[in-house]
């Protein structure tokens, strides 16, 4: 089992964050890396078990399941059930997590997934960067130009 | 009652490593946190030691007790609960935890609790939680990261100089040679730092007792040898305290009673295991007015005499300290109390105190008395009276009673023999208050009688007669009068 863990903070306040990122099928409104989504089956975005469908800029499909959901927790949790990383039991979740003392958010994006212990490194540097980090940093972009 | 919710959080420019350095010790909190005046973890513990309890003073002087009840290494996570508290706070407990920002190499820091506060007091605990506790605390540990230990203002109250090692100076009443009142003498005089189980105590009552009359009088040299002090019990707040000393901290209200006398002073260094903290009902002057009788009592009743209801008592000095409590005490547990004194105005008291019967007399005669009101006599006298009564004193005592002699105020028994007691199957005791509270353990569990029994009515509070500690001798030659009511102190 692999664990990737990435976290960073925000300047804005969790409800605007939340509200940016709380769309599961609104992956490339925020993060750069991905093309496109769609949700399977005309299913709304927040019923939970829905699957979005998305590619990334390099081209790739993956196909994910949400998990649950909570607008309290500002917690998001899915899996994915296709892709071409070659990894298996990949769970994920991103939660928010105010911060009293400011107008900014604690954001955590963690993962725990299988795969062929020769791409493990490559594997979880380039998802703990190119996914997790690139979506902070593009939080952060937005928030700090407001 | 609705349990208030508070939490708070913030990000501290360290990594996670030594933010949880720090906060993983229980006790670092005296280090870091303004608030926290001083910390000691209890019984040796260690402070990381899941179950230790931090028993800690704030600056504005509330007193508080946790326990740690969660710790971990691996989520960087510590819960504790409020055990003990001077604020009216219940079922606190709270969670600290902290997470690494990974890009950033910094700290996220989350605090949270919940409690429940007395009704309508809700806001104003909710906000000095999360803002002099939680929020204060946030900006004290940014600092303490930053400056390190020299950040606290208040470095005089670190470990090093819990007990202060300068010597002091305190007024004391000195007595050079055994003798009349006249004997006592006040003077300066310098205090030494506490011992190593000492705790130094600035006194503001001291409680006057026959004992240090008769030890005046040089009655029990063994007990007391010249020049020296006397006073075998005080009130007042704790100064500093030695090294192995971890139930006390600095302004904590105390009391002690010790065996070793000394009492009479302002300041005094003395030992832990005769010290008890007072409740906040109990004022110094009544801590240092009923403690040794009040626990004088209280052995009398419940290990001499067995509290049996409907036992006949005859209690000597019955509008005296001890007198009073006694009489009180004993009426409410269900005995009947004959009680003798030496004028009109003492017998109205001892009465208002509860003792049923009064005898009045001035030249120590009531055994026939005491025999028309309890047919063939006490089952239980308490004798303060010594020689000059003793043959009155016999005279009363029923068959198979038991005579206990407390103190010899008008001369020390020339003989008792054993064929005396023979001749009545009688028991005779001479027993010292200090041997019942031989034990920490012994001295608190009977304390809190005496103040349970003073503070719900059980029995009154006898008057208090107040005098000058620069006036000693004068408190004594009243005492020695037998024109006081009650209990004598000197206010320091």
């Amino acid at each position: 089992m692999v664990r990737i863990y990435v976290s960073s903070v925000i300047e804005a306040n969790a409800g605007s964050v939340w509200n940016r990122i709380r769309d599961f099928n609104g992956l490339p409104q925020w993060h750069p890396l991905i093309a496109d989504s769609r949700i399977e089956n005309q299913q709304p975005a927040d019923k939970v078990g829905c699957i979005r469908s998305f590619h990334t800029r390099e081209g790739g499909r993956i196909r994910e399941r949400l998990l649950g959901l909570s607008d309290y927790e500002y917690t998001c949790t899915y899996e994915i059930i296709e892709s071409p990383m070659g990894v298996s039991n990949y769970i994920a979740t991103l939660k928010l997590t105010p911060i009293t003392d400011g107008d900014r958010c604690f954001a955590e994006w963690s993962a725990e997934f299988d795969c062929e212990e020769d791409i493990e490194s490559v594997l979880t540097n380039q998802i703990a960067r190119e996914v997790f980090q690139a979506g902070f940093d593009a939080l952060k972009r937005h928030f700090s130009y407001r | 009652m609705a349990l208030q919710k508070v939490v708070r959080s913030t990000v501290l420019n360290a990594p996670i490593q030594s933010v949880w350095a720090i906060l993983r010790k229980f006790n670092s909190h005296e280090s870091w946190h303004e608030i926290v005046e001083l910390s000691r973890i209890e019984s040796q513990q260690q402070d990381s030691q899941v179950g230790c309890i931090r028993a800690f003073r704030l600056k504005d002087g509330n007193f508080v007790r946790e326990q740690l009840i969660a710790l971990d290494d691996h989520s960087y996570c510590s819960s504790y609960s409020i055990v003990e508290s001077t604020l009216p706070i219940s079922n606190y407990v709270a969670t600290i935890t902290l997470k690494p920002i990974t890009d950033g190499d910094k700290t996220f820091w989350h605090w949270a609790s919940t409690f429940s506060t007395p009704l309508n007091r809700e806001r104003e605990f909710v906000s000095l939680i999360a803002m002099s506790v939680y929020e204060a605390g946030f900006r004290n540990l940014e600092r303490y990261l930053t400056f390190g230990k020299e950040s606290r203002r208040s470095s005089e109250f670190n470990n090093q100089s819990l007990a202060s090692s300068n010597v002091t100076k305190g007024r004391t009443v000195r007595i050079s040679q055994y003798g009349g009142p006249d004997v006592l003498c006040p003077m300066t005089e310098d205090i030494g730092p506490p011992g190593r189980d000492e705790v130094q105590i600035h006194q503001r009552s001291i409680g006057i007792n026959f004992i240090d009359i008769y030890l005046r009088r040089g009655w029990i040299p063994s007990m007391f040898t010249l020049p020296g002090t006397l006073g075998m019990e005080a009130a007042g707040t704790v100064i500093c305290a030695g090294n192995e000393v971890t139930d006390f901290l600095p302004h904590d209200r105390v009391a002690y009673m010790s065996p070793t006398p000394g009492a009479y002073c302002t300041i005094r260094n003395v030992s832990k295991d005769h010290l008890v903290r007072l409740p906040p009902e109990i004022t110094n002057e009544e801590a240092a007015a009923y403690f040794l009788k009040g626990i004088t009592a209280d052995y009398l009743l419940r290990d001499i005499g067995r509290i049996r209801a409907g036992a006949r008592w005859l209690i000597h000095a019955a509008a005296g300290g001890v007198g009073l409590l006694l009489c009180a005490w004993a009426k409410k547990l269900g005995m009947q109390v004959i009680g003798t004194v030496s004028s009109d105005e003492k017998a109205r008291v001892a009465r208002e105190f509860g003792c049923e019967h009064v005898i009045v007399t001035k030249t120590y005669t009531f055994a026939s008395h005491v025999k028309k009101i309890f047919g063939d006599g006490a089952d239980v006298i308490v004798d303060g009276l010594g020689e000059s009564a003793f043959r009155e004193n016999f005279e009363s005592l029923a068959p198979c009673g038991h005579w206990i002699s407390l103190g010899q105020a008008t001369g020390l028994f020339q003989s008792i023999s054993t064929e005396l007691l023979l001749s009545k199957s009688a028991t005779f005791s001479r027993p010292v208050a200090f041997a019942y509270v031989a034990t920490q353990k012994q001295m608190s569990v009977r304390a809190q009688r005496v103040w349970t029994a003073l503070n719900d009515g059980t029995i009154n509070a006898p008057p208090i007669e107040r005098h000058s500690l620069e006036s000693a001798a004068r408190a004594h030659e009243r005492l020695e009068s037998r024109n006081t009511v009650g209990s004598l102190i000197l206010i320091a």
